[in-house]
């Protein structure tokens, strides 16, 4: 049983594309058989963010225009062999592809994979259309901002007129110290306001910056970033997982910097 | 809040969640600022019939009330016009 996932968010730069490298590594180390499609056609991302950029040879549209087969398009990952990439193609538009050839790829592909990630881009037009068309569950990604929640609430809204059977939050790039003064919405802020599960807080970190730098992502890693995917994936396994303190950790640390900025 | 308002200014988060909250009102009851604009107006212009009201200080926005029938909030049309005098009829 296969289960596809759509990671959006309506506004850019939430994080969609770091959150579906992250997750599709944290799932691949538990052992799943995973793939994630790059479906931002014209503006492909999720390859350099995984460091998988220069071994790409077809692409998306390639398997969907019949130039090449599925197999030869997927791109094994350095480090987990369960873990493929599906890039989408540089040169082209969101028209090259419609909802149902999107189908069709992935009714295909369920039968080799645990898990289907589609990294979605922005905004609500084709793009978005084409992405959500196989999901079976959307994972929405904001930023404890006004302008994220707002484009995750039309999104919500969007995925359940469309009958996605799930829909679950994580609030991306939360700043502890800033919470903790009032200065950002908190976690349970955001959830009430935009009423779905939540599945995840990832704080803002330093380490996210250089992973992605270094094209490897950093779920499991020791930092709070990379425990926190790691429980998004446990999660998503149905496993019931406590959600991390990031205000303790992050309270004393931010402490200690304030008193060498004071020094 | 209460006690701590007289101490403290609102936090940039409480205002971010207060803002959030009306946006997203008027956002889901598909609301768009122009149809808004419209209901003001004619507003304006159903009231100055009768009453001679401040334009200026006029404020309508979609908000969210008790519901009175049973638990839970509904989206509520609210307006707030400041009449300068009412016109007795010539």
């Amino acid at each position: 049983m296969s289960e596809v996932i759509v990671i959006t968010s309506g506004k850019g730069g939430v994080g969609k594309t770091t959150t579906t490298a992250n997750v599709g590594t944290g799932l691949a180390q538990l052992n799943k058989k995973v793939v994630l499609i790059d479906t931002d056609i014209g503006l492909r991302n999720l390859d350099v963010v995984m460091g998988l950029e220069n071994r790409i040879v077809y692409n998306l549209v390639d398997v969907i225009e019949g130039n090449c087969r599925i197999k030869q398009a997927l791109i094994k990952d350095k480090k987990y062999p369960e873990l493929y990439l599906l890039p989408s193609a540089q040169t082209r538009d969101k028209s090259a592809v419609t909802p149902e050839q999107m189908q069709n790829l992935i009714d295909e592909l369920r039968a080799d994979f645990d898990y289907i990630l589609l990294d979605c881009p922005a905004g609500i037009e084709q793009g978005f259309k084409n992405a959500i068309a196989g999901a079976d569950r959307a994972l929405v990604v904001t930023t404890p901002e006004v302008s994220a929640i707002r484009d995750a609430d039309r999104i919500i809204g969007l995925l359940e007129a469309n009958e996605l059977k799930r829909i679950d939050l994580i609030v991306n790039r939360l700043r502890m110290d800033m919470v903790k003064r009032g200065d950002m919405m908190n976690v349970s802020d955001v959830c009430e306001i935009l009423a779905v599960n939540l599945i995840g807080a990832v704080p803002d970190d330093e380490h996210i910056v250089i992973s992605t730098n270094q094209g490897e992502p950093l779920v499991g890693s020791d930092c709070l970033a990379g425990q926190a995917y790691a429980n998004i994936c446990r999660r998503l396994m149905g496993e019931e997982v406590p959600f991390l303190d990031l205000e303790a950790k992050t309270g004393v640390f931010s402490k200690l910097k304030d008193l060498f900025r004071k020094n | 809040m209460g006690l701590m308002d007289l101490f403290k200014k609102k936090s940039s988060g409480d205002v971010a969640k207060d803002r959030l909250k009306l946006l997203l009102v008027s956002d889901r009851a598909s609301c768009s600022p122009e149809m808004m604009e419209k209901i003001k107006n004619e507003i304006i212009e159903v009231i100055s019939k009768y009453m001679d009201i401040d334009t200026e200080g006029l404020d309508i926005q979609i908000t969210q009330t008790e519901s009175e029938a049973n638990n839970g909030t509904v989206p509520a049309l609210f307006a707030n016009i400041p009449i300068r005098d009412i016109k007795h009829g010539k």
